[in-house]
């Protein structure tokens, strides 16, 4: 079966010419900037807004400072995970691929 | 589904939970722009090109099923079930998910059909073609419009938006970003939500088990409320209302767990479509596999919430205690959210929710767009036309199914009961489908016309079964009834589609290859490189560690 797109099934011949990475285009970048920027939101709001009504609901723990720190996190794996593994396209091919083979790039 | 109305639900939201609901629809339309630049031609719009890899699809494949109907109401079912509710994960979806991806996908994508109700065109022509494919696209519009609903009422509860603005606004960014995008851009933002709703769902979890004492504490207090049969998963005979032990337990292997989850996730074209996205025949085998994973621990963040809103929230304990608070079950993940997250993970947790519903309208257009252009329109109505034609026509069937979803929204505010009983129907189109397919791919002597005349007395074998228990003559109600007729309805199929095939012509063994296990050649059901794969991209390898980890759950929470 080979419905390649991009040159880089595995068993595809290697692939000539240019090659860069897709950059902001990966799927990853948009969910760990979406996810980062709460992290970083919900830590600023459990510093500065962290009061005896947020106490009361969540049982005296700084929810929004601990959740925004899982999230952020979260989000720096995700960056190095795409700039471990990055999604390589051909030039002329589709840049805007927000994924690629990522996870065919370790074959 | 009924929610409870006026103020109970109004979530205290500020401007910065607004403006963290506003980053996620922004980013939702970004990817839409996004994915526009790559649509050439139909192929990209409709199946995403067959380019992505498994790990999106993956994620995508248990997103388009977490919608409203499972948040809202796998959480409710956890407030009045309690762990009884984990069948319908660990029984009723990772062993059919498991199914799909090691023996039916090398049929769905190796014959390169772009739709599952064209697998059937190909296999039993077109009358059972036609069945199939008129009453998908009929249910996927009914469903998104009932989706649709659910997002307004939600919006309206929890933010007091007027229910037509909300159902205008979701409709019009859910617009937007297909038809920018095509099936890419709702992949993309299903695995984006699959994310946000971890992100909200999870932090929900552990506070409300910190404010309940631990699971420790959850366990005792679910004890001394008297609702010690929560505690355990089998035999689950307040779920099925089947008193008798060993039939509760058949009902729900044989019911949820074979006829009624296989019939969903091999043949509905919601799920599949995101398996025929992908690039290889491992990828595709994979989706299916690859989403069994969070898929067997989003109970942990969905049932659980439900059962510490059952001991945790007033109106929910008073419920529980056979009171009337003025709120139903559906309403417990909502309260518990009210109660126990302070602004900045409120906006978090709403983002989350309305990227839940929305996610689940755009699986149901999405679907339903391919369906109706290619086996449909190009089949009954306009052949032979050029790619940019069917690519057009996708379009405008987006509009359209959007629009009309609007308007079957408008009638499921006003006749709740009609909308529950629809769904239940559709459920019903499903069971005899497992049973078609299964023996479609495996009897190559089965003939067409016992194709459709299976699907059309096993549906009605359904139909009976549950009209009956509806008018008091089966002594059953709810599940249970649903599990009964969705097996009666597999026996039908099967029996009257091998009697059928004994006095009625085969196919041609000639036009089976692909379609018929016996008749495809080895090369074409699996992958050539598939030896060259490490373990974690090898299908079979995968579904058998996922197998195991969920028999150990169903073991470690009997």
């Amino acid at each position: 079966m080979s419905t390649s797109r991009n040159g880089q099934d595995a068993g595809g011949a290697p692939a000539t010419g240019g090659r860069h990475t897709a950059g902001a285009y990966d799927v990853r970048v948009v969910i760990a900037a979406l996810i980062g920027l709460y992290g970083v939101v919900l830590i600023v709001l459990g510093i500065v807004d962290y009061g005896p009504e947020e106490a009361a609901k969540t049982g005296d723990v700084n929810a929004n400072l601990w959740a925004g720190i899982g999230m952020l996190v979260f989000a720096l794996v995700f960056v190095a995970w795409t700039r471990l593994r990055p999604v390589v396209v051909e030039d002329g091919e589709a840049v805007e691929d927000p994924t690629g083979g990522a996870d065919s790039a370790g074959r | 589904m009924v929610l409870a109305a006026d103020e109970t639900l109004r979530l205290d939201a500020n401007v910065i939970d607004y403006a963290l609901v506003a980053a996620y629809f922004a980013v939702v339309l970004l990817i839409g722009f996004a994915a526009r630049r790559r649509v050439s031609d139909s192929l990209d719009f409709f199946l995403s090109g067959r380019s992505l890899p498994a790990w999106v699809t993956g994620l995508a494949f248990i997103s388009a099923n977490l919608g409203a109907v499972e948040i809202i109401g796998m959480s409710a079912n956890g407030a009045q079930f309690g762990m009884a509710t984990f069948h319908y994960f660990w029984i009723g979806a990772v062993p059919a998910m498991l199914f799909l991806g090691v023996v039916m996908m090398p049929f769905y994508y190796g014959s390169k059909v772009r739709s599952v109700p064209e697998f059937m065109r190909r296999r039993f022509g077109t009358g059972a073609h036609l069945v199939n494919a008129l009453s998908f696209a009929l249910a996927q519009v009914l469903i998104a419009g009932i989706n649709l609903y659910l997002l307004a009422t939600v919006v309206n509860a929890l933010l007091g938006w007027p229910q037509w603005i909300s159902l205008i606004v979701a409709a019009a960014v859910v617009l937007s970003y297909i038809t920018l995008g095509g099936l890419s851009a709702a992949i993309y933002n299903e695995v984006l939500q699959f994310f946000v709703i971890v992100a909200a769902l999870l932090p929900l979890t552990l506070i409300g088990l910190h404010r309940v004492g631990g699971v420790g504490g959850l366990v005792d207090a679910v004890r001394d409320s008297g609702n010690e049969n929560d505690l355990s998963s089998w035999p689950a005979s307040d779920l099925t209302s089947i008193d008798n032990p060993v039939l509760s337990v058949i009902g729900i292997v044989f019911g949820l767990g074979f006829v009624l989850s296989f019939g969903y996730w091999t043949t509905n074209f919601v799920e599949v479509q995101r398996a025929m996205a992908t690039k290889s025949m491992s990828a595709a085998r994979s989706t299916p596999v690859i989403g069994s994973f969070p898929k067997m621990f989003i109970p942990f963040i969905v049932i659980v919430p439900g059962m510490i809103a059952a001991v945790l929230v007033n109106e929910v304990r008073e419920l529980k205690a056979g009171g009337d608070p003025g709120v139903t079950y559906n309403d417990s993940i909502l309260l518990l959210i009210r109660d126990v997250l302070p602004n900045g993970l409120l906006g978090v947790a709403i983002a989350g929710l309305l990227a839940s519903f929305m996610a689940g309208m755009a699986a149901n257009i999405s679907a339903f767009n391919t369906v109706f252009s290619y086996d449909l329109w190009q089949q009954y109505v306009k052949k032979d036309r050029p790619d940019e034609y069917y690519l057009r026509v996708g379009r405008l069937a987006t509009v359209g199914a959007t629009v009309t979803a609007i308007f079957t929204a408008l009638i499921a505010a006003g006749f709740d009961n009609l909308m529950d009983y629809l769904q239940t129907l559709f459920g019903f189109f499903n069971a005899p489908l497992f049973a078609t397919f299964i023996l479609g791919m495996f009897w190559k002597r089965m003939t067409p016309t016992a194709g459709w005349a299976g699907l059309v007395s096993g549906t009605g074998a359904a139909v009976l079964v549950w009209s009956l228990s509806e008018v008091g003559v089966i002594g059953l109600e709810g599940q249970g009834a649903s599990f009964v007729a969705a097996g009666a309805a597999f026996v039908v199929d099967i029996a009257v589609s091998v009697a059928v095939s004994m006095v009625t012509a085969p196919k041609p063994v000639s036009e089976l290859a692909g379609l018929v296990y016996s008749e495809t050649p080895k090369e074409d059901r699996t992958d050539p490189e598939a030896h060259r794969l490490p373990w974690y991209q090898s299908p079979t390898k995968l579904a058998g560690v996922s197998l195991v980890m969920v028999i150990a759950l169903n073991l470690v929470f009997r």
